[in-house]
């Protein structure tokens, strides 16, 4: 029998549900791990421990009682801390929101508790979720557990560092332009954004809301397919929230590709773009060569309008959070600096609780939406994003898939982009595209680049196109180089690890 | 719409009003979410995290407000269209997300046109969804805003489900304005979308006046008036704004676009902000909630459904009595035109039938049936009962219903023989032979005057069971011969 | 670099959201809004006139809930989270002026 933090979800589930092993002792043993590492890590914000205990001995009860477990029962998972948990303090790394415990849960989370799944914490993340560093947290970076002088991403960087670290096997994270793709690429995970709509963002803290998706990290793809197979499918709380049950994923994964039709996206993968990395592209083709290789064809081809994918990103996306982030004014949760006036009062509550990063995407927005500036800047960039999907559906009649980098270059130092964010945004240049078109996209490791760290090859689909997505995925995985080899939780003491 | 000299509020001056109506729909839940619009009640009860704007919530559409809204369009003769939400951004404590849903470019409802009771059009420009904000209580200073130490907020009424209507300018005198708010308050109540309660809040009048010189074709400054709160308190804003503006003009000043605030205790307006400091409110789709697109099956079942409107009941009281609208609104005002136009149907006599309305029903029909309506008004008019006698019977009629002739009877009300009034008069003529001297001496004021006497002597002698036109009748016949 | 935006729109909006800056988070935040401007200034050359916004990224529309009453917050877990209270109401500053 394998250590509990060596091991995938499905396995953990498998013998909890049998009686093999108890969810305590699962969770006791992820418990220990995250005691020993978590302090130079720092994903967590908050570890639920006390919690975790009760809710592994409930399971480990209904085991004991006959009674189904559910399908993640006794998984360890953690969650990135602008999911909202009922009673749990919710910080989405700001000082905003000191003192907040939402009086309820995300949809996700009851769902995930529902399948039996402990949730062990809650994850450090950029500030509202606006960043690709996981640096801009009111409580501290999140450092890379694969090396440690590194960035994890963002801004989900503490949810893709937990499950890097074996903190979880499982983590939820937030997707508005890359923030689960990213760095699940850059902490060697799998990390996928599902299709607009296909997981509730009920109780997800609002950072743009025409972007926003929640989706799993986990060492495998599998186990990514059953976290969507428990957390997808119609919520009558979230509006936009597509009127399907969750696609059966696993059912899918050993299909292969024997006839696919796969397109490398020549905007985002190479020539046409600046500074994508030499062993990025590297493994892309590798990975190309390894889907054909499987039976799928493979070509080079254009979706020309993902080069202003950027810009318009960066009008919607601050635009819809200058909206979403007015509710921050000190009277109903939260943080209050008092003033002589309730306008004063906002004003001084704001300028305290947010980061630098927080105020100037609000700048932006209230910029790009004001009178005289919206048709030029919002109303173009929502015109962008037609034009990206209309782009995206041609390249879509060719192929099933598409196929890019998901980040630019690995794991960057701590500190080297945050004096320019204009820097920091380019991050985002690949993953972008599937936010505004709203798309699935997902991040499968595919080896490692010159310096040692994970490279990720990010496998696109149309709307609803999870199923194929996640066969290509299965067959990258199979076929993939060696990864870093702290990942997959073979680090499982605190003197382990590379910290090189 | 008139230009009626007599609608003028300063000489030789035009005053030019539209109005902005917001009213509660009357859902059971708020617009978007399931916590419930209800009026009153202990403070932040009616919350859950949507109405409270907690990070996290999402707002989901109430279909019924919907339908309501739908209703409201259908009633104003508005084109029913796709839709889309929209935020307005704003900061204000009693606003939870710090900005409103509500509809921008693409409202529900556009272009229509309300009746008044008179015939007179006036344009509908829109009527949108939108939500309500919470309650804002300004403790010390008096409860003035300005003067306040510190505000309570509760948050029950944020998030109920308002439809604002904008009238186009088509109003000029706070006549018109006060029986614009009336049709549309009474078409709200008609087809259920609301209980238009000003003094709950639950309907609110903005209103938008200018002026300009009589004739001119041209449309002066407009000022934006909040905070009216009565019929009453709309009338004097009305008369206070258009002089205000009047005198700037006359004075050499121009009239600033402004949004200026009426205070009642005062009796005036005064500024709030000016155009170049109005907000910006940053409108952009709302991007958590999706288009709102009713099919035609929809808005056909929901105009097949719509109750008969105050208009409609104006013109087909009109119709069946012979009057005008203006006349037959009072009647539908009281909720009575299908008892008249049914008493009209059984033969009863028009006139009678709205005046006994008019001046005897003030407080219901009670159990009176149209039946029994019809059979007295014949009673009366066939000269078996006295206008007095009538109305005597009909409060009975409503309090505890019955047969018109069987009541009289039982009152022992019985026609007077016209012999029995002769004789009667007769004798008074000669008991008060100075009088009836005066009466007949040819001076209109004596007679008017000794008219009221006689009449008055004749009822006493006749414990009121004479008909007042008999009795004229017949002192006129005696006076002529 | 072009005049994309000047420290007076960018104080303009910071006043907006509510945001005080001091003069040299004016001059630093003017100078990082206009390299994000700048690059999105590729979208001036695109001809996007016959192109629709994208309202939604769904083709859904009529997303409607039964207008049926459900469960309410507990009003003393919703107000132990607030900042001031007073009368089971959210006490604020004095507020200066009228709602728009």
């Amino acid at each position: 029998m394998s250590s509990p933090v060596e091991t995938t979800a499905q396995n953990l589930a498998a013998d909890v549900r049998s009686g093999a092993r108890s969810a305590r002792a699962v969770l006791e043993e992820h418990l220990v791990v995250i005691e020993s590492r978590d302090d130079e890590v720092h994903a967590f914000n908050l570890v639920l421990a006390d919690e975790a205990r009760a809710s592994a001995d409930a399971v480990d009860a209904r085991v004991a009682n006959g009674e189904d477990p559910g399908p993640l029962a006794g998984v360890p998972v953690a969650l990135k801390d602008n999911l909202c948990t009922r009673g749990v303090p919710t910080t989405c790394s700001s000082r905003i929101l000191e003192g907040w415990r939402p009086p309820y849960d995300a949809t996700v989370v009851e769902r995930l508790v529902a399948a039996g799944a402990v949730v062990v914490g809650k994850t450090n993340l950029d500030e509202f979720a606006m960043g690709s560093s996981t640096e801009n947290s009111a409580f501290g970076a999140t450092h890379n557990p694969l090396d440690l002088t590194k960035v994890p991403g963002g801004s989900s960087g503490g949810s893709a560092a937990a499950v890097a670290a074996g903190f979880a096997p499982l983590a939820l994270g937030s997707d508005t332009g890359g923030s689960i793709r990213q760095p699940a690429a850059l902490c060697g995970v799998v990390g996928v954004k599902p299709t607009y709509g296909a997981v509730s963002r009920y109780g997800l803290v609002a950072f743009a809301s025409s972007l926003d998706q929640i989706g799993p990290f986990s060492r495998t793809v599998a186990d990514s397919a059953l976290v969507l197979e428990v957390i997808g499918g119609h919520d009558r709380r979230d509006s936009t929230s597509i009127h399907e049950p969750a696609p059966d994923l696993r059912s899918v994964l050993d299909r292969g590709v024997e006839g696919l039709r796969i397109g490398i996206i020549e905007e985002l993968s190479g020539d046409g773009l600046e500074g994508i990395a030499g062993d990025v592209r590297a493994r892309l083709h590798e990975a190309a060569a390894a889907l054909e290789a499987a039976g799928a064809t493979v070509a080079t081809t254009s979706v020309p309008s993902t080069v202003y994918g950027l810009s318009a990103y960066y009008v919607v996306a601050p635009a819809e959070a200058s909206s979403n982030l007015a509710r921050y004014d000190g009277v109903r949760f939260g943080l209050r600096v008092d003033a002589p006036t309730s306008g004063d009062m906002h004003a001084a509550t704001r300028t305290a609780g947010f980061g630098d990063e927080v105020k100037r995407r609000i700048m932006l927005g209230t910029y790009a939406l004001s009178a005289g500036y919206y048709d030029a800047y919002y109303g173009k960039s929502q015109k962008v994003r037609t034009l990206l999907a209309d782009d995206f559906a041609r390249a879509y009649e060719e192929f099933d898939l598409l196929l890019s980098p998901t980040a630019p270059t690995t794991a960057f130092p701590i500190g080297e982009k945050t004096a320019d964010p204009m820097t920091m945004y380019l991050n985002d240049v690949c993953t972008i595209p599937s936010n505004l078109a709203g798309h699935p996209s997902m991040s499968v490791p595919f080896g490692v680049g010159d310096d040692g760290m994970p490279i990720g090859v990010q496998v696109l689909a149309p709307a609803t196109g999870e199923p194929t997505m996640f066969r290509a995925a299965a067959v990258l995985e199979a076929s993939a180089p060696p990864g870093h080899p702290a990942v997959g939780g073979s680090v499982t003491g605190p003197t382990g690890g590379a910290t090189a | 719409m008139s230009d009626d000299a007599a609608t003028e509020i300063v000489p030789g001056w035009e005053t030019v009003i539209g109005l902005e109506v917001h009213a509660e729909l009357a859902t059971a839940t708020k617009l978007f979410c399931d916590a419930p619009n209800q009026f009153g009640g202990e403070p932040n009860t009616n919350i859950d995290p949507v109405s409270l704007g907690l990070p996290g919530s999402l707002p989901v559409l109430n279909e019924q407000a919907v339908e309501l809204a739908i209703r409201v369009g259908l009633a104003l003769h508005c084109r029913v269209q796709r839709s889309v939400f929209a935020r307005k951004n704003y900061f204000y404590p009693d606003m939870p997300k710090d900005f409103q849903i509500s509809q921008f470019d693409l409202p529900i409802n556009e272009e229509g046109w309300l009746e008044l009771a008179d015939g007179r059009q006036v344009g509908i420009e829109r009527a949108h969804l939108e939500e309500d904000t919470g309650k804002s209580t300004h403790v010390g200073g008096g409860g003035r805003i300005h003067e306040a130490g510190h505000s309570l907020v509760d948050y029950n009424r944020a998030g109920v489900p308002l439809i604002e209507i904008v009238g186009a300018p088509d109003l000029r005198s706070a006549e018109d304005a006060r029986a614009y708010v009336s049709e549309l308050r009474s078409i709200l109540v008609a087809i259920g979308a609301s209980d238009g309660k000003m003094e709950e809040g639950s309907m609110r009048v903005d209103c938008n006046v200018s002026v300009r010189p009589m004739g001119d074709p041209e449309l002066g400054t407009r000022c934006e008036v909040k905070n009216i709160n009565s019929l009453r308190s709309l009338g004097r804003a009305i008369v206070y704004e258009s002089r205000r503006q009047v005198d700037l003009i006359t004075s050499g000043d121009r009239v600033e676009q402004q949004t200026r605030h009426w205070n009642e205790d005062e009796g005036r307006t005064h500024k709030l902000r000016s155009k170049e400091e109005a907000y910006d409110y940053r409108y952009f789709p709302e991007p958590d909630l999706v288009p709102l697109d009713p099919s035609v099956e929809w808005i056909e079942s929901v105009r097949s459904a719509l109750p008969m409107l105050p208009r409609e009941r104006r013109h087909r009281l009109a119709d069946a009595a012979g009057v005008d609208t203006a006349t037959a609104s009072l009647t539908v005002e009281r909720g009575m035109d299908d008892l008249a136009v049914e008493a009209l149907a059984a033969g009863a006599d028009a006139g009678r039938v709205l005046v006994h309305i008019e001046n005897n029903l003030a407080d219901g029909s009670g159990l009176l049936t149209a039946a029994a309506f019809a059979s007295l008004v014949a009673m009366e008019v066939g000269g078996d009962l006295t206008a007095t006698q009538a109305k005597t019977v009909l409060a009975v009629l409503v309090v505890d219903g019955g047969e018109p002739a069987e009541v009289a009877a039982g009152m022992g009300f019985e026609a007077m023989d016209d012999g029995a009034l002769e004789a009667i008069v007769d004798g008074l003529i000669a008991e008060y032979d100075e009088d009836w001297a005066a009466f007949t001496s040819g001076d209109d004021k004596e007679r008017k005057k000794k008219s009221g006497f006689f009449v008055g002597q004749i009822m006493k002698a006749t414990n009121g069971q004479a008909d007042g036109r008999a009795v004229n009748e017949l002192l006129a016949r005696r006076a002529n011969g | 670099m072009t005049e994309r935006i000047s420290r007076s729109d960018v104080a303009h909006v910071a006043n907006l959201a509510h945001l005080s800056l001091t003069d040299d988070e004016l001059e630093a935040f003017t100078g990082q809004l206009a390299d994000v401007l700048d690059h999105a200034a590729d979208l001036e050359a695109l001809d996007l006139d016959d192109v629709e916004p994208m309202i939604h990224p769904l083709p859904l529309r009529n997303v409607l809930r039964p207008d049926v009453v459900g469960a309410t917050s507990d009003r003393s877990e919703v107000l132990a989270c607030a900042p001031s209270v007073e009368d089971e109401q959210f006490r604020v500053p004095p507020v200066l002026g009228e709602a728009p």
